[in-house]
């Protein structure tokens, strides 16, 4: 056991010559003038080739050793600190040296006889041995290094019996200097393995493939840089080229744009590219050119590319865990002993599960019937966690079908408190009680109204949910037909919606309630006009604040982006993309209400809805053709921007109102006037067939203007909306019947004292409210 | 909205107490509030007043559902129990079938439930006694009436028919629409 400490000294010790060996006879060769060997035995030919190999290995060795140790040296001499260790090395050094200079000057006479060089082998066997039992002696000290050297003495010569074809390669691979390096480095660990020495090699021989491949990359983008893209002429832009062609120069034009001054052609200007670049993009993943264009301006080009890509493979397939039936753990295991892969789709969600691949359709398992899970994308969980609801609070989902995120409400509420689960589609709505049923969400009302009505119907919620209708340019792997089928006026009309959704979702919202006056605001769309612009236009028009959701990870929201500025705090809110994320592009956006008090939107509001869309198309002229439609759209608008200043004009309206309106219509507003004495009254009626004449007028344009004077009016009356119905009904009927205007008269001023009362008790409740 | 009369209270309590006799009162006196049954359009909604006090400022026709919908009156003045009733059903049933993973399906599809497919039965249920359908793994499937007794069962022929269906949670999928 005593000998344990030596244990690696002594083993490399044992490794020398064996007893037999040394006590053989000494082969006898004779040899010819020539240096040839006269006559000799395969073996001896073995041998003698060994022991030439065994020679040149020693010699190279040697060299080294002798450069190593005077590197030693040095850096010994550096070290002053241990100088006791450096004077014990150095004569063992010089003690080897002087031996390989014995073992030099044995091999230096190739011409000599082989006779003598093999006697004085075997005095060198002798005296390597002297030195082993040398350094067993001095080992009472054993150092390492001590060790080491040893070792490198007792290879040198023994290793011809096992490795000298590895030896051999070795040789033959250090290709250059570099190499010699790494081999003096392994020589220095040379108490190593043969399977470790192996795979330095192997590392090394990567190493060099890395580094060849490396070049040749670099080669290749030299030459593709050399070849270099030219850009089509007009001709050829127009031309139908197969669709990898496409893709080549879609790749093509992103590397110039991304190195514009390298690559550039000098005479085209950089939009010509952009242009180019846009109308691949159209070829190559069928989009329409809107789309693509507001693409192009949303990403960087070095994520375009990520981005569309992303949106034409399908997201991986989520479920989420209803916990009011079971628990994450428990369904996942049901599910794995129905074969499916399932796992948990992050550390962010505690109710999120992946489904990798399944034998069974997992929307058709009885644990899916019984309500133990339902399919949900993973981005859909966001809002609900970002809203954070809590236990007994009253919280309304204002586009709740097909209930996937409210029931996740009703979840994390444990079925207690108020849901209410609103969708203005009936149809939709059933889906919604089909979803609720099977999960047993107890605590829920559902109801279809209008979502831009619905403050009329219940106020005072703790938190709103509103994932507003959007384009769903997010989610267009789920549905391709987004790629052609939305143009500027479907967004237009989105953003519309979206924003009286917004402004009607803040109505709802009690800014006092203890707990919560939180509104959550998300879209599916990855288009800034339907997420920042909306929240930005909620900041202008209501007491609300954006609050951080919640969540820890995507992308800040926009503060500003292109032409727009927004509030600064929209960084606050979140973005999801596709190819960042691997989940649907998704916004979201969390805000705080602080007071009840609607404020008079003194501001211009003309100036909020002004048309960016048509702001950014102005910014690129070159490329959008102006088309007829266009045109057309910008005249409706003017007309609409006209009628507003009408609606506030008030006193100025008579006369150009008369200028429009029919005479039996004039004979109505003047019986009007004479009969209905106060001011107020008048004003409204006049706003009335101010939306009457608007009616007739288009329909479309109506539309957007009750819309729009609504929330005008909004802080004044609200349930003047549904009694300014009545009576555009009434007017349009009296047109139609062209009875005497007197009559009509009576039918206005009556519903004119109704909507006063109405108003006053309104203004009551208000009072009350807050 | 509105209360239901007595009439159609009693006919709806006869059904309830088919598949979970006396416990037709946990339904009533619960220890979390008041919970109460209204009827609107002919469906019957059970839903705690708290909830009924909010859903009254809903108007009829806007109004979709409310808490959970047990079923509806026929035309024929009868009530009819819906699937969605399970959740209440199954917890306080008295006569229960548990069926064969490898018959689930099948009843899911809305078929019968055979001798073969019969995995236990409650002891002692007599025949055509309302019962609520379960798999293996105690996941309420549907609700049914035995076709045979207990101890028919026993001897019966393996395709025999010995659960007629009524609901299954099947429908969910299947028939969407008639849920309400």
């Amino acid at each position: 056991m005593g000998r344990k400490a030596k244990f690696s000294a002594s083993e490399e010790s044992r490794r020398g010559k064996g007893k037999k060996a040394k006590r053989q006879k000494e082969p006898e060769f004779r040899i010819v003038d020539s240096g040839k060997v006269e006559k000799l035995g395969r073996r001896a030919k073995q041998r003698a080739a060994k022991r030439k190999v065994k020679e040149l290995v020693k010699r190279e060795k040697k060299a080294i050793k002798n450069k190593f140790a005077k590197q030693r040296e040095v850096e010994d001499e550096l070290k002053n600190g241990i100088e006791e260790t450096s004077t014990k090395r150095q004569p063992l050094f010089e003690d080897s040296d002087a031996s390989s200079a014995e073992d030099d000057a044995s091999y230096e006479e190739p011409s000599g006889s082989f006779k003598a060089e093999a006697s004085f082998e075997e005095d060198e066997n002798d005296d390597d041995d002297d030195v082993e039992e040398e350094e067993e002696e001095e080992d009472g000290d054993a150092e390492e290094d001590e060790c080491k050297v040893g070792t490198l003495d007792d290879l040198a010569v023994d290793e011809d019996g096992s490795g000298a074809e590895e030896e051999e390669e070795d040789e033959e691979e250090s290709y250059d200097e570099d190499d010699e390096d790494d081999d003096s480095d392994e020589e220095d660990d040379d108490d190593e393995l043969p399977v470790e020495r192996q795979a330095k090699r192997l590392k090394k021989e990567q190493e060099l493939e890395a580094k060849l491949a490396k070049e040749e990359e670099q080669m290749q983008i030299n030459v593709v840089s050399k070849d270099v893209f030219h850009f089509p002429s007009e001709t050829e832009i127009d031309e139908p080229i197969a669709i990898t062609d496409v893709e080549q120069r879609i790749r093509d034009v992103l590397m110039v744009l991304m190195n514009f001054k390298q690559y550039r052609d000098p005479e085209k200007p950089r939009t010509e590219y952009i242009s180019l670049l846009k109308k691949d993009l159209c070829t190559y993943f069928s989009y329409n050119e809107f789309l693509v264009e507001q693409f192009v301006q949303l990403f960087p080009l070095t994520e375009l590319m990520d981005f569309l890509e992303a949106s034409e493979t399908q997201r991986p397939l989520t479920i989420r865990a209803n916990t009011l039936k079971t628990r994450k753990r428990d369904l996942a295991q049901a599910l794995i002993s129905r074969g499916a892969n399932v796992e948990s789709v992050g550390k962010w969600s505690t109710v999120g599960l992946v489904v990798y691949e399944s034998p069974v359709p997992i929307g058709a398992t009885p644990e899916y019937l019984a309500g133990h899970y339902l399919l949900q994308g993973a981005s859909s969980m966001l809002p609900v966690m970002a809203l954070a609801p809590q236990e007994n609070e009253r919280i309304l989902d204002m586009c709740a079908a097909p209930g996937g995120k409210a029931s996740h409400i009703a979840a994390v509420m444990k079925n207690t408190g108020t849901l209410f689960a609103n969708d203005v589609n009936k149809e939709r709505a059933r889906a919604i009680v089909g979803n609720f049923h099977r999960l047993g969400v107890i605590n829920s009302v559902i109801c279809s109204y209008d979502g831009r009505k619905f403050s009329e119907v219940l106020k005072g919620f703790d938190r709103v949910l509103l994932d507003a209708p959007c384009s769903g340019t997010g989610v267009i792997s789920k549905d391709p037909s987004v790629k052609t089928s939305k143009d500027k006026q479907d967004i237009q009309r989105c953003y519309n919606l979206q924003r009286e959704l917004l402004l009607e979702a803040i109505d709802c919202v009690n800014a006092k309630s203890p707990t919560g006056g939180y509104i959550v605001y998300s879209t599916c769309s990855v288009l800034p006009e339907e997420n920042e612009w909306v929240v930005d236009y909620a900041l202008k028009n209501r007491d609300v604040k954006l609050v951080d959701t919640g969540l820890d990870f995507g992308n800040e929201g926009f503060s500003s982006f292109r032409n727009l500025r927004f509030h600064p705090s929209l960084k606050l809110a979140k973005r999801y993309y596709p190819h960042t994320h691997n989940m649907d592009g998704f916004f979201v956006a969390k805000l705080k209400k602080f007071s009840n008090i609607i404020p008079n939107s003194t501001k211009n509001p003309e100036h909020d809805n002004t048309d960016w869309l048509e702001a950014k198309s102005s910014d690129n002229e070159a490329e959008q053709e102006g088309t007829q439609s266009d045109e057309k759209q910008e005249e409706s608008k003017e007309e609409i921007k006209s009628k507003k200043s009408e609606d506030k004009g008030v006193k100025q309206k008579k006369s150009k109102k008369s200028s429009n309106v029919t005479p039996d219509k004039k004979k109505q507003n003047s019986n009007l006037e004479r009969n209905e004495s106060k001011g107020v009254k008048k004003e409204k009626t006049k706003l009335k067939n101010k939306k009457v004449n608007g009616k007739v007028d288009s329909k479309e344009d109506t539309k957007q203007k009750v819309g729009k004077g609504d929330k005008k009016k909004h802080s004044k009356n609200v349930g003047l909306k549904r009694k300014g119905k009545n009576t555009i009904d009434n007017a349009v009927d009296d047109q139609n019947k062209q009875v005497n205007g007197v009559q009509a008269v009576e039918k206005q001023s009556k519903n004119a004292k109704r909507k006063r009362k109405q108003k006053d008790l309104k203004r009551l409740s208000n009072k009350n409210d807050q | 909205m509105r209360r239901l009369s007595d009439e159609r209270t009693k006919l709806l309590f006869e059904k309830l107490s088919k598949f979970i006799g006396p416990n037709v009162k946990l339904l009533i006196d619960r220890p979390d509030g008041q919970y109460v049954f209204r009827e609107h359009k002919e469906r019957v909604f059970y839903v705690s007043e708290r909830l009924l006090k909010f859903a009254e400022s809903v108007a009829p026709d806007h109004f979709v559902s409310l808490g959970t919908c047990f079923g509806k009156f026929t035309k024929s003045g009868k009530f009819l129990l819906h699937v969605t009733a399970l959740n209440y059903l199954a917890p306080y049933a008295q006569f229960k079938i548990w069926v064969k993973p490898s018959a689930e399906q099948q009843f899911l599809y809305g078929h019968n439930v055979n001798k073969a497919g019969l995995g236990r039965i409650t002891e002692s249920t007599p025949k055509y006694q309302n019962v609520v359908v379960f798999s293996m793994n105690d996941l309420p499937l549907g609700f049914g009436v035995a076709a045979r007794s207990t101890a028919e069962c026993k001897h019966a022929d393996p395709l025999a028919t010995v659960c007629f269906h009524q609901a299954d949670i099947g429908e969910y999928i299947r028939n969407e629409e008639g849920l309400l």
